[in-house]
């Protein structure tokens, strides 16, 4: 299911009437940045390129930036804290050549968490960004069982210090957001992306897949990259290469 | 033929006040671990963000399933035109609801909002099975509410048959439905197989018969009320051929999963070095669950005795519980196949089995839900007339000569 602009607009008025999800704290504020005449249109679809040949050992440069820019901390609990990117050491048992490379929400164009969500709080944007409303999740976690990728993670405990565009809280599920705060208020890349390319790696390319004339488009169309778990045909917006 | 005649209970005695305060303490354990988790977080718990459905989950959907299995035995009643069964519907129909009941408080106290609930309930998502399930569960609790009723209303008994009918498909489809929340979830390997749903329905007859029997054997005796032979070993054998079948739909899955290469990993990680999972399927499902409970039905030395046979009754409730137990836990704790044939990690646990022990707040929840389905059974037989006065042999069936 995707959900208009309109209708993500009216969830986030009717959820501000009533719930906010920390003091001060609005989802209609994530709707508004993106001025009212651009509204979020089919015309795009945003996505990332990954070369895992160009990511290494070590680095956490992406995971770092996209825990800072949504205030992602941990409780020293790994396996009940929120990860919404993490690095991946995958090695081939045969030959012993290892991979590395980010993981995320992979956005993908039929997405599953969004088929089982009950509530329809799990949504996709008309520009393919797959989001949670945190205003309509009941935390029931069913997402989180269909997500193929793991990408989802649920809030164990009490948040605090949160960003004001990114609406967060306890008992609810989330994930990467595509920093979809930033493509709406212009800044055209991700947190991940910015790092990677500023550490000099420059191994996560953000774009818009729908058109032709961006360096992610050209690049899908000419050089080999595949998406994860492809059995599943989900077609992600997130596709990666080196592997 | 003695006449049938349905009354409720006294319930004035101490022992039914006791047993009433017993389920309302298991209750108030419940409430009180479901508001102890809530309030902390999920994190005082041991689900995590790869465990993400525990004990709670287990506890609620083996209500859910027993609760529409638990009608059976009005269906073959009124469906089937089985005679004999017929006396023993309207406990049936009750039981089913107070165990979907119980189960459905288990999912929404484990929800991490469940003070949303009433979201869940105004808006759907139909292309969500989950959504679809929450209009099967409070439909189920109607249709059946009616069946009930056209029961016990005597101006109401020319529709008994079709409610009955009514509530027997909707029976199906619930249990279809549950078995399908895991269907869906081709992403993971335990759960990526056609015979989920039908497994789920087999299981339901098991797990239902097995709660209707001991709840049987419980009410009569205490109660004093005449239960003979007759229908006891009719429920009995009945109940062996529901936990043979499971084993054979679980023999099927695996044999299945086993053919088919990709998912040679899982079948493994059950079957053979799965650690817990491996040992709760093959010792506590299997062996303790349904080999030695089929001795107590089909060997007489233990089978006449009838605290022996609800005492093999309730080990098919513990073998159902380890079996939801391997499906749900042991599903999850295998690692998702994201980059299959490869050795993954990650700070998140990507390639590793998941950790999973279930915290005393966890089980109470569970245990709190099936308090609430006992209390409103019990509480419900004392306030409506649930239950014939005498299951004796010739009330049963006049022309049977008891059998052994
Ligand atoms: S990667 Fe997971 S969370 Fe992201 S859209 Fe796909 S199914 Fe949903
Ligand atoms: S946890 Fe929230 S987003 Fe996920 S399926 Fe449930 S209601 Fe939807």
């Amino acid at each position: 299911m995707s959900i208009s602009r309109r209708k993500f607009m009216q969830a986030g008025a009717a959820a501000v009437t009533g719930a906010a999800i920390a003091p001060g704290i609005h989802l209609v504020e994530l709707a508004q940045a993106r001025s009212p005449e651009e509204a979020a249109s089919t015309a795009k679809r945003w996505g990332l390129l990954i070369d895992s040949e160009k990511c290494t050992a070590g680095c956490s440069f992406c995971v770092d930036a996209c825990h800072t820019e949504h205030n992602i901390t941990s409780n020293n609990r790994p396996e009940t804290d929120a990860q919404w990117i993490r690095k991946v050491t995958a090695k081939d048992p045969d030959t012993g050549y290892t991979h590395y490379l980010p993981v995320m929400c992979q956005h993908c164009e039929k997405p599953p968490c969004v088929d089982v969500c009950p509530t329809g709080a799990s949504f996709k944007r008309a520009d393919g960004i797959v989001l949670v409303d945190k205003h309509i999740c009941i935390g029931c976690r069913y997402c989180m069982m269909a997500c193929p990728y793991k990408a989802r993670s649920f809030i164990h405990e009490e948040i605090t210090n949160q960003k004001s565009y990114v609406p967060r809280g306890k008992g609810t599920v989330e994930s990467c957001t595509l920093c979809v705060h930033k493509i709406d208020r212009g800044d055209n890349n991700t947190a991940c992306a910015e790092a990677c390319t500023e550490f000099g790696n420059d191994a996560i390319l953000f774009g818009d897949l729908s058109d032709l004339k961006t360096e992610i488009a050209k690049r899908r169309k000419t050089e080999p990259s595949r998406q994860l778990r492809s059995d599943l045909n989900l077609n992600t917006g997130v596709r990666y290469q080196g592997l | 033929m003695k006449q049938l005649t349905y009354d409720m209970i006294k319930g004035t005695s101490f022992g039914y006040w006791t047993l009433l305060g017993i389920f309302g303490v298991l209750i108030a354990a419940g409430l009180g671990s479901a508001y102890y988790m809530e309030t902390n977080g999920h994190y005082v718990t041991g689900m995590n963000n790869q465990i993400v459905w525990g004990m709670p989950h287990v506890f609620a959907v083996f209500l859910i399933v027993a609760a529409s299995g638990a009608l059976n035995v009005a269906s073959i009643g009124s469906v089937f035109g089985k005679t004999m069964y017929k006396p023993l519907a309207r406990l049936s129909a009750l039981l089913a609801i107070a165990l979907l009941v119980g189960g459905l408080a288990i999912l929404v106290l484990d929800l991490g909002r469940p003070d949303r609930l009433i979201i869940s309930m105004t808006i759907y998502n139909f292309k969500s099975i989950f959504a679809w399930n929450m209009i099967l569960y409070s439909g189920f609790i109607a249709v059946v509410g009616i069946y009930i009723w056209t029961m016990m209303q005597h101006n109401l008994k020319k529709y008994n048959r079709a409610a009955g009918m009514g509530a027997f498909i909707w029976r199906l489809t619930l249990t279809t439905g549950t078995g399908s929340i895991f269907g869906f979830l081709v992403a993971r390997s335990a759960y990526d197989a056609a015979i989920m749903a039908p497994m789920f329905i087999i299981m339901s007859f098991s797990f239902g018969l097995a709660i209707f029997l001991i709840y049987l054997i419980a009410t009569y005796h205490l109660t004093g009320r005449p239960l003979g032979d007759v229908i006891v070993n009719r429920l009995r054998k009945l109940l062996g051929i529901f936990v043979i079948s499971v084993l054979y739909f679980v023999l099927v899955y695996h044999l299945t999963n086993l053919y088919l290469a990709e998912h040679s990993g899982i079948e493994r990680f059950i079957l053979l070095d799965g650690g817990i999972y491996t040992k709760v399927f093959w010792i506590d499902q299997i062996i303790i669950g349904s080999l030695i409970p089929l001795l107590i039905f089909y060997v007489p030395v233990f089978y006449k005795s009838r605290l022996m046979l609800s005492f093999g009754a309730l080990l098919v409730v513990f073998g159902g519980l380890a079996q939801l137990y391997v499906i749900i836990i042991g599903g999850q704790a295998y690692p998702l196949q994201i980059f299959p044939g490869m050795e993954v990690s990650s700070s998140f646990g990507d390639g590793q089995t998941g950790n999973y022990t279930a915290t005393p707040a966890e089980i109470l929840l569970g245990i709190g839900g099936v308090g609430i389905a006992l209390a409103a059974a019990t509480f419900a037989i004392k306030i409506l007339p649930f239950l014939p006065q005498s299951l004796a042999n010739e009330v049963v069936d006049p022309h049977s000569t008891p059998t052994t």
